[in-house]
């Protein structure tokens, strides 16, 4: 079984007699999936004893199909504009199960981006993005960047108390920028108030644009992995070749990958049936901010920072302060492959792994106090 | 699922008492069949249910046996109003004669929404140029293969209903 023979010959999954068999013949012929399937059985997976994290990736991948399924779904039924919450609450209580539609997708995006954090900090700290997947590793930023601003848009969509003011926090933020500022943030929003305007233009971008632009990109950080392989951590590059474990791709590690996709829709299941997903009051500008405001857990961490900037810097110099902080430590997250490239575990390296530490730290410190000093509305 | 082609039946003559390696994999196959369908099934069922709402709430709506027309009294002679009986169209005709037709406004050949034309004395619907009686409802011409549904009209206390029959 350790040995595949470059001329192997053609997998038959079925018996050549049988109805599949001979269906499969057939289309086999035409199609030629049995170099396919060829393929896979020769491609190996290397197996170490950090090879768990190798699974993060295909459970974000199948996320992102729960919420396409899910989102087309909802899309039947969901209508932009002036009727947007009211049909949202159709959704919610008039249409059969779709409560539980809506709450598949919200818990989905919720999964999908805490397992796209899962899959980055693991390529992060076992150096994935070293020559030669750079691009791997940039494709993979953009996707996360697009990922949050996919959660950003979908959470105005219901346009009730909470979305509306998280969002008009959020499209304040860019306000700080000197100059363009104030227009960058009208254009977002259609105007100077988040209204109806606002909702059909973050519904273009949320089923539209944004799913535009994900998925070639999403196709090209796959192609890259199909192309290079899976990285391997330094611990494992020390051991001399014939040490070095590997399980063919198919069906051994797929077989394992779709065990995760189980557990991961078991979980999503769970979620999304016992804590469905809640619809507050209609969005009304007259009406002040609830106490307990704040973002989603996956803006949190920059919602508290700027919190905390302003404390210790006042003024509008505060926020651009913070802004320019994140903008900062994002543009030294994406170009780590430049300052860590070719090193082996050597003083680059070590920092490249404080850096990725650091980082860690403080995303889940600022979330910790973000939902700590939440005041208590029942 | 893959590799039948690569084990022949087990060789062992005396495997009838023990599951051998075939029977394991043959339960395998079908407990994860099994398994799939009831997935598929968990998945299917709300979604299915999902997609059918606004057919079982049309139902619903349709589902009525009666309605009232309370300004329909103030029709001239000779003239009709569309209205809704359920979900679909219907037609309330006043014959010059002060007799009342209600019938399905629904044609019988495509579903097209007919009209009443008080020169003619008909129904007519535009779509395929089919003509309907417009007392009995019958099909006199062109494609329609059914007469419209004829519905009761009653006047009690200055009230018009019309009714199933």
């Amino acid at each position: 079984m350790e040995n595949s023979s470059s001329a192997a010959p053609k997998p038959a999954p079925f018996r050549p007699d049988s109805v599949a068999g001979r269906l499969y013949g057939w289309v086999d012929e035409r199609l030629d999936v049995g170099s396919l399937l060829a393929l896979g059985m020769k491609k190996r997976v290397p197996e170490h004893q950090h090879s768990f994290w190798y699974y993060w990736g295909g459970i974000t991948l199948f996320f992102f199909l729960v919420m396409c399924f899910s989102g087309v779904l909802l899309l039947l039924y969901y209508r932009p504009g002036e009727s947007s919450h009211e049909s949202v609450r159709q959704i919610t209580y008039d249409v059969k199960f779709g409560w539980l539609i809506r709450s598949a997708h919200s818990w989905g995006a919720t999964l999908m981006i805490a397992s796209a954090f899962v899959h980055m900090f693991s390529a992060y700290f076992m150096k994935a993005y070293r020559k030669p997947r750079e691009f791997g590793w940039w494709s993979g930023v953009v996707l996360f960047v697009l990922l949050l601003v996919f959660g950003f848009s979908g959470y105005l969509l219901p346009m009730d108390e909470l979305s509306y003011f998280a969002t008009k926090v959020g499209l304040a933020i860019p306000q700080v920028i000197p100059g363009l500022g104030p227009w960058i943030s009208d254009m977002i929003r259609g105007g100077p108030e988040i209204g109806s305007y606002t909702v059909s233009r973050f519904f273009a971008l949320h089923v539209v644009i944004l799913p535009a632009l994900f998925v070639p990109l999403m196709v090209f950080h796959l192609v890259l992995v199909q192309k290079h392989g899976m990285s391997i951590p330094e611990s494992e590059e020390k051991k001399p070749i014939a040490e070095r474990r590997t399980v063919p791709f198919f069906p051994n590690f797929a077989m394992k990958d779709l065990a995760m996709w189980l557990i991961a829709l078991n979980v999503l299941a769970l979620l999304a049936a016992l804590f469905p997903w809640g619809l507050g009051d209609a969005a009304d500008a007259l009406k002040p901010a609830p106490l307990d405001i704040h973002p989603e857990w996956y803006f949190m961490s920059s919602f508290e920072t700027l919190k905390l900037f302003g404390q210790f810097i006042s003024g509008e110099f505060g926020e651009f302060f913070g802004l320019f902080v994140f903008t900062l430590g994002l543009v030294l997250w994406t170009l780590i492959p430049l300052f860590d490239g070719e090193s082996k575990a050597g003083v680059r390296g070590r920092l490249a792994t404080y850096f990725g530490l650091l980082v860690l730290a403080i995303l889940v410190v600022t979330t910790i106090i973000g939902y700590a000093v939440l005041p208590a509305v029942h | 699922m893959s590799e039948i082609v690569e084990n022949p039946p087990h060789p062992e003559p005396d495997d009838e008492a023990i599951p051998g390696p075939l029977e394991r994999r043959a339960f395998i196959k079908v407990a994860a069949a099994a398994l799939g369908a009831c997935y598929a099934g968990a998945i299917g069922y709300p979604v299915y249910r999902y997609l059918a709402s606004p057919i079982e709430q049309a139902a619903s709506v349709g589902a009525v046996n009666e309605v009232t027309l309370p300004d329909a009294l103030n029709l001239p002679k000779n003239a009709a109003l569309l209205f809704k009986f359920g979900s679909a169209p219907a037609m309330l005709i006043h014959h010059e004669d002060d007799t009342w037709t209600a019938l399905s406004a629904v044609c019988t050949h495509l579903g097209c929404t007919p009209q009443y034309e008080p020169a003619e004395k008909r129904i007519f619907c535009p779509c395929h140029g089919g003509v309907y009686d417009p007392r009995t409802g019958g099909n006199i011409s062109g494609p329609p293969p059914k007469p419209l549904t004829l519905y009761l009209v009653e006047i009690t206390d200055g009230k018009l209903v019309v009714r199933r029959s």
